[in-house]
């Protein structure tokens, strides 16, 4: 039997891997050597794989993706949406800190990355190429209030493509509000990696957007651990990106340790955004909480794969998923695939998904009071947003997703 | 104000109203009553411009336009209003953001200026008093965990405070204790003058004590088989709707 000819994905992955073995620095360190080898035994994935089953990154294929160079006082505009976000911010512009366009924060450094060892594809190719991210470690018991954490993809003819790895960490008792958005304009494939650590009861609320460009590709990963009593709440608005694909992976280590991860994903034309998420229960007496919810027109497709692994030792599991799905047009489409690996015999965990259109009666009572059909069809899409917003308590960053998901609305019904 | 003329109507090719023949003068209080199935609820939804009902004859005006060619917010915008039988509920939805938006759609294709948040929390207390609701009524989602009574009571509100020209209330009364029906009845009333009319649409007469009609109709089986004033629905509480019915066949 002849070898047959290298599949879309097999190119891509050569794309990557040379322009990896092109740039001597990045080849000088071992990490980054032993991701490109692992990368060049598993190549990036095919649906073939179970966890890309919904997810096709052919899309990206054949784009020739070039490193980024740093481009200072481009896409500044771009922070006028997030700019009702007070207090300091970290500016990255193409995976590059912009020292300009930023106002440090305390406990904060930025600069080349220390590495740990990843295993997926996506974040393979983070730990070869990311060469700057921001580092910020709340010392013990200190609330570390606000932090802005805004990407800046800038791209013109060229592809570009950027892997910023940023490391959080709060130190025991410690407290953080980080608002992440990845905002920009162009072709460009934006890929960060977020390492984090909750310590023992330390709080962090993690509140991201996703408003890349519509020609724009975005692979995140986030890797919390959460020690005892600690706290990881996040929640995660997709708006922009025509492939997106955010997962984030929980460890609750210690007891009583809590893990929300709540999404929304509004998706029109022919986007594609996908939340995977795998929160492994290894400590007992922890509660995981999953709310993802999806407005979905045109051809959209979303997709929510969300894991709970609870291991042998962690009794007193708590863990919860839902995914719920507006579609607005014939031919959107939502994907959903829960999964429990439950090794305990004493634990509580439910999912649930439920998918429907606007309610008949509901859209007729509105409008029956003098409200028009457009403006009711947008009441009653806040209205199932609701549960996902209205806790967030940071009122400048949920003005701030109120307003693009206004911006989305009027951008899908012209 | 209101003209039915010869309105025929139904439902998935099942015809409900066979030629119904109503008019409502400026400042005039109708009752249609009539036995279940006689096609009340059709009718107010067949007003109030519901997707699903088919008109196959007749014709409707509200001041001399053609309704049945409204969107129902443009007949909501003209000043029709109808108090549900079954109010919707709408969970993550304010009760205060949901009225001040509704008044203001209805002001602006009215061509009126825009109620701010405060003069409109002003004006929405009032009524809330008036009606004895609750003050958390406005915080609360729009009919979510009310009761029976409560939602009613909702419906009154808004009628109070979108001050429609014509008020359909579709069975309003059922499932209100005595003290409740007052109140709702106290609504209505304050708004009775020469530029109010309402159609009130009842299974039993108790309402009518506390809202006295200008006129009866009884709707049977799709079609207005009796008019009178007031005392017809006395004589229907007395003999019941069989006599009626019976009377008129």
């Amino acid at each position: 039997m002849s070898a047959s000819p290298p599949n879309a994905m097999q190119l891509a992955t050569t794309g990557f891997l040379a322009r990896f073995e092109g740039n001597s620095g990045l080849r000088a360190n071992p990490v980054r050597r032993r991701a490109a080898e692992t990368l060049r035994h598993v190549g990036l994935p095919t649906q073939r794989e179970e966890a890309w089953h919904f997810t096709s990154l052919r899309p990206l294929a054949g784009i020739a993706f070039q490193g980024a160079h740093a481009v200072h006082d481009h896409g500044h505009d771009l922070l006028a949406r997030v700019a009702g976000i007070g207090g300091p911010r970290i500016v990255f512009v193409n995976g590059r800190h912009d020292t300009a366009a930023s106002e440090m924060p305390d406990f904060t450094t930025v600069g080349e990355p220390a590495l740990d060892e990843t295993e997926d594809a996506v974040s393979l190719l983070n730990t070869m190429f990311a060469d700057d991210g921001a580092h910020i470690e709340i010392p013990p018991g200190v609330d570390g209030e606000t932090i802005l954490l805004a990407s800046l993809g800038v791209a013109g003819a060229e592809p570009v493509a950027f892997h910023p790895r940023h490391r959080v960490r709060l130190h025991p008792g410690a407290r953080l509000t980080l608002i992440d958005v990845s905002l920009g304009r162009g072709t460009y494939l934006n890929n960060p990696v977020f390492d984090i650590e909750v310590a023992e009861g330390a709080m962090l609320t993690h509140l991201r957007l996703q408003d890349d460009a519509t020609d724009a590709f975005h692979l995140s990963s986030v890797r919390a651990t959460i020690a005892s009593r600690g706290t990881y709440d996040s929640f995660a608005l997709t708006l922009g990106a025509r492939l997106a694909r955010m997962e984030v992976h929980a460890r609750l280590a210690g007891v009583h340790g809590a893990a929300h991860l709540n999404a929304a994903q509004l998706l029109g034309g022919i986007q594609h955004a996908d939340f995977t998420t795998v929160v492994a229960h290894d400590a007992p007496s922890c509660a995981s909480r999953q709310t993802v919810k999806n407005v979905l027109t045109g051809k959209s497709r979303g997709v929510f794969q969300g894991r709970i692994e609870v291991a042998r030792a962690a009794q007193k599991t708590d863990g919860y998923q839902m995914n719920q799905a507006l579609l607005l047009s014939p031919d959107a489409e939502i994907d959903s695939k829960p999964q429990l690996q439950i090794y305990a015999d004493d634990v509580k965990c439910s999912h649930g998904a439920t998918v429907g259109e606007l309610d008949a009666d509901q859209l007729f009572y509105l409008r029956s009071r003098g409200i028009a059909e457009p403006a009711a069809r947008a009441i009653l899409v806040r209205a199932f947003l609701a549960e996902a917003l209205d806790p967030i308590a940071h009122e400048d960053t949920r003005a701030v997703m109120e307003h693009a998901i206004d911006a989305w609305w009027k951008g899908h019904n012209p | 104000m209101l003209e039915i003329t010869n309105l025929r109507a139904g439902i998935e090719g099942k015809e409900i109203l066979k030629g119904v023949d109503l008019v409502v003068p400026q400042g005039e209080v109708h009752a249609i009553m009539g036995p279940n199935g006689s096609g009340k609820s059709t009718l107010s939804y067949v007003l109030s411009g519901r997707e699903g009902y088919e008109v196959t004859d007749g014709s409707v005006t509200f001041d001399g336009h053609d309704l049945l060619d409204m969107e129902p917010e443009q007949r909501a915008a003209a000043g029709l209003f109808l108090a549900f039988q079954y109010p919707v509920e709408l969970p993550g939805v304010g009760n205060a953001n949901f009225l001040r938006t509704a008044l203001n759609s209805i002001r602006r294709a009215r061509g009126e200026a825009e109620l701010d948040a405060v003069a409109f929390l002003k004006m929405a207390r009032t009524e809330i008093k008036r009606l004895a609701m609750a003050d958390d009524m406005l915080k609360r989602n729009v009919n979510v965990g009310f009761s029976g009574g409560e939602k009613k009571r909702n419906e009154v509100l808004q009628m109070a405070i979108l001050r429609p020209r014509l008020a359909i209330l579709d069975e309003t009364d059922s499932g209100l204790d005595i003290d409740a029906l007052k109140i709702v009845a106290d609504g209505v009333n304050a708004l009775r003058g020469p530029e109010f009319s309402a159609l009130i649409i009842t299974h039993y007469q108790r309402l009518l004590d506390h809202i006295v009609p200008d006129r009866v109709h009884v709707l049977s089986a799709g079609r207005i088989i009796r008019s009178g004033g007031p005392e017809l629905a006395h004589e229907l509480e007395a003999h019941g709707y069989a006599g009626v019915v019976n009377e008129a066949a």
